[in-house]
């Protein structure tokens, strides 16, 4: 039997409403194993942004389990989720990813500094970093300074520097040009891939599903469909926008 | 403990840095706010000071008025008969009589006479100042004064001048010719320039009422008294009580507070001082209200990204106090430069302690006007703030 990076085990999200209750994730299994990158789709309200925010330990499911590297999310006290999303847990959000008075390199040894982990290693590791996703001309610039689509590459770095176990974006492209989200994604694909990270990643753009390794499909907080192999991602990706 | 130190100082220093003109003005209101509080202690202390010096630092520690003048010393009068019952009272080292009364300095090429308090006191005794040029007082009816500082500032006089010194006698001028024997420093009374002249000199010039030109004794307004052992207040206190007649006393202390105008002045400036550092408070606390407002999404990716809270609070502590220490240290200088450029005639005073005082409880202004922006902060709940949740 193989360990998976990440499991999880009949998530369930229920929120009450005045119109009722709203199940934004309804009895979601799935694994993700290490070095392995999976894209999660599916319509607006299906739930996703609900899922991402559960499996970065800023949401507790209604019930269900969260295991990551083996320890349950769903059941450790807040003291140990703050330390779990520091440690083990790489998240860019769709908006607002930056601290905002600290430069592209400072926001990325930030995580470092946070893990105790800020050496000379590290400071050499997270200009390489931002080298790489194509910002080695903007390490000192404030996220004021940036385009979005650079502080959304700040982010990513930042995401990746400390070593976690599970990397998580939401829309990272949503502000890119499409060369630009392509060339992104791919980079982001080949940490992930390289450094043996578990990647999942929100995406709306079915066309960034190529470089993933399998798409997951929610609708209605349920996971409807999980496409596996290079042929059945190919045609997703060839249907266009979903 | 450390760790958390340095990263939440790091996160404050940086941010401060920064936003450094935003935070600056923040300083800047903190330091008009310790100008402001710094002055009005200042002023507090100068003016308390120019009330009580003299009595403050008499080398005395009880003061004998007549009974029923409810410590006030213009309304007392004792007669030498009291003065021997009380030099004769155990634990008693000395007792000297003091007089106060108003007088004018005439000062050559001046229009305006120079308001003095002419104070008599015993030469050799218990209220005599020390003087720090020229000589003390010689015998208790020479034509002589020492004079305060105060009054050499405002006049130029030195020791072995000749003053001529204006009295009031009923609708009348009387004028008196006096030596400077010798010059004392910090010796104010009633927020005047005092002169000090012997005793029996004081009560030949000094105004008196119609009844009192009758009698042949000379009259102190009261009776200062040294003991031999400055921890036996409360016996000696009571010694004198029953030995003299008619006599109420009072520790240099309760004189004080007794002085015409004096508590009032003092608890006026201080009801100021209070509300200024309030104002303080609540000035410091909106701006960082504010501030943490507009820093729900910043603070919520700190904590979305594994920042623990008390490393969150810590961070907003440190910004607080760095800002105020700022606020006040530019305050300081600021009111430091300024009272050099004051003339010795205004009454202000900066007292280490109690402008110590004032920079401590300026010091915490920021903690306690940021105390509601850090609980704020800790409770942001970073899925919310990073609009995860609708
Ligand atoms: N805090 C909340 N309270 C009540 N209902 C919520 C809350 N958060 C999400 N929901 C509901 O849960 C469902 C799933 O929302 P979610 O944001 O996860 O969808 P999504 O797939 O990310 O959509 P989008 O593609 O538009 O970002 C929606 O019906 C939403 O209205
Ligand atoms: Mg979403």
């Amino acid at each position: 039997m193989t360990t998976y990076a990440l499991e999880t085990k009949s998530v369930v999200k229920t929120y009450q409403s005045d119109s009722g209750v709203i199940q934004a994730v309804d009895d979601v299994s799935l694994k993700v194993g290490a070095g392995e990158f999976v894209a999660l789709v599916g319509p607006s309200g299906s739930g996703k942004t609900t899922m991402l925010s559960i499996l970065a330990a800023l949401l507790q499911p209604t019930s269900g389990q969260i295991l990551l590297d083996g320890q349950d999310l769903a059941s450790m006290s807040d003291v140990d989720r703050v330390t779990m999303r520091r440690e083990k847990i790489g998240f860019t959000f769709q908006a607002n990813n930056l601290v905002p008075y600290l430069t592209a390199v400072e926001n990325v040894e930030l995580m470092l500094r946070l893990n105790k982990k800020l050496d000379k290693v590290g400071k050499l590791r997270a200009r390489e970093l931002l080298a790489r996703l194509g910002l080695g001309e903007r390490l000192h610039n404030l996220p004021g300074q940036m385009s979005g689509g650079q502080q959304q590459r700040v982010a990513i770095a930042r995401a990746l520097i400390h070593n976690p176990s599970l990397v998580l974006a939401d829309e990272p492209t949503a502000s890119l040009d499409t060369e630009r989200a392509y060339q992104v994604v791919e980079t982001f694909a080949g940490l992930i891939h390289e450094q043996g990270r578990a990647g999942i990643m929100v995406t709306h753009d079915l066309r960034m599903c190529e470089f993933v390794d399998r798409v997951l499909s929610m609708q209605d907080g349920k996971l409807v469909r999980i496409y596996t192999g290079k042929e059945e991602i190919m045609e997703l990706v060839k249907g266009g926008r979903h | 403990m450390k760790q958390i130190l340095s990263i939440s100082g790091y996160l404050a220093v940086k941010e401060v840095w920064r936003n450094r003109g935003r935070f600056l003005l923040v300083s800047l209101v903190i330091a008009l706010i310790t100008l402001l509080v710094l002055f009005i202690a200042a002023l507090g202390e100068g003016l308390g000071n120019g009330n009580r010096e003299y009595i403050s630092k008499l080398d005395a520690q009880l003061i004998v008025y007549q009974a029923k003048s409810d410590y006030l010393i213009a309304a007392s009068r004792l007669g030498s008969d009291r003065l021997e019952e009380i030099r004769g009272v155990d634990g008693v080292a000395d007792a000297g009589k003091f007089g106060a009364a108003s007088a004018a300095l005439i000062l050559p090429g001046d229009e305006d006479a120079l308001k003095v308090a002419l104070l008599g006191v015993e030469p050799g005794h218990t209220g005599e100042p020390q003087v720090v040029e020229g000589q003390q007082l010689g015998s208790d009816d020479a034509n002589e004064a020492i004079i305060d500082r105060s009054t050499a500032l405002r006049t130029g006089l030195v020791p072995g001048d000749t003053i001529t010194v204006r009295v009031t006698q009923g609708t009348e001028f009387e004028f008196f010719e006096l030596r400077v024997a010798g010059a004392t420093t910090g010796q104010q009374y009633s927020l005047q320039p005092s002169i000090f002249v012997p005793f029996d000199t004081w009560d030949r010039i000094r105004p008196k009422s119609a009844a009192e030109v009758a009698i042949p004794n000379p009259v102190a307004n009261v009776i200062l008294v040294r003991l031999e052992d400055a921890k036996q207040v409360e016996e000696v206190r009571q010694r004198i009580s029953a030995e003299a007649n008619d006599v109420e006393i009072a520790t240099l202390k309760e004189a004080i507070q007794a002085l015409p105008g004096y508590s009032a002045q003092q608890s006026t400036l201080n009801t100021q001082g209070g509300f200024t550092l309030f104002i303080g408070i609540l000035v410091i606390g909106g701006f960082f209200q504010i501030q943490i407002l507009q820093k729900v999404a910043q603070i919520g990716v700190l904590k979305a990204i594994g920042t623990a809270n008390p490393l969150v609070a810590i961070a907003s502590v440190i910004q607080i106090v760095v800002v105020t220490v700022i606020g006040v240290a530019i305050g300081g200088l600021l009111a430091f430069l300024f009272s050099l450029t004051f003339p010795p005639t205004v009454p202000i005073v900066f007292n280490g302690t109690t402008s110590a005082l004032a920079i401590v409880a300026l010091l915490l202004i920021g903690p306690l006007g940021g105390m509601v922006s850090i609980l704020y902060a800790v409770r942001i709940e970073p899925l919310k703030a990073l609009g995860l949740s609708s």
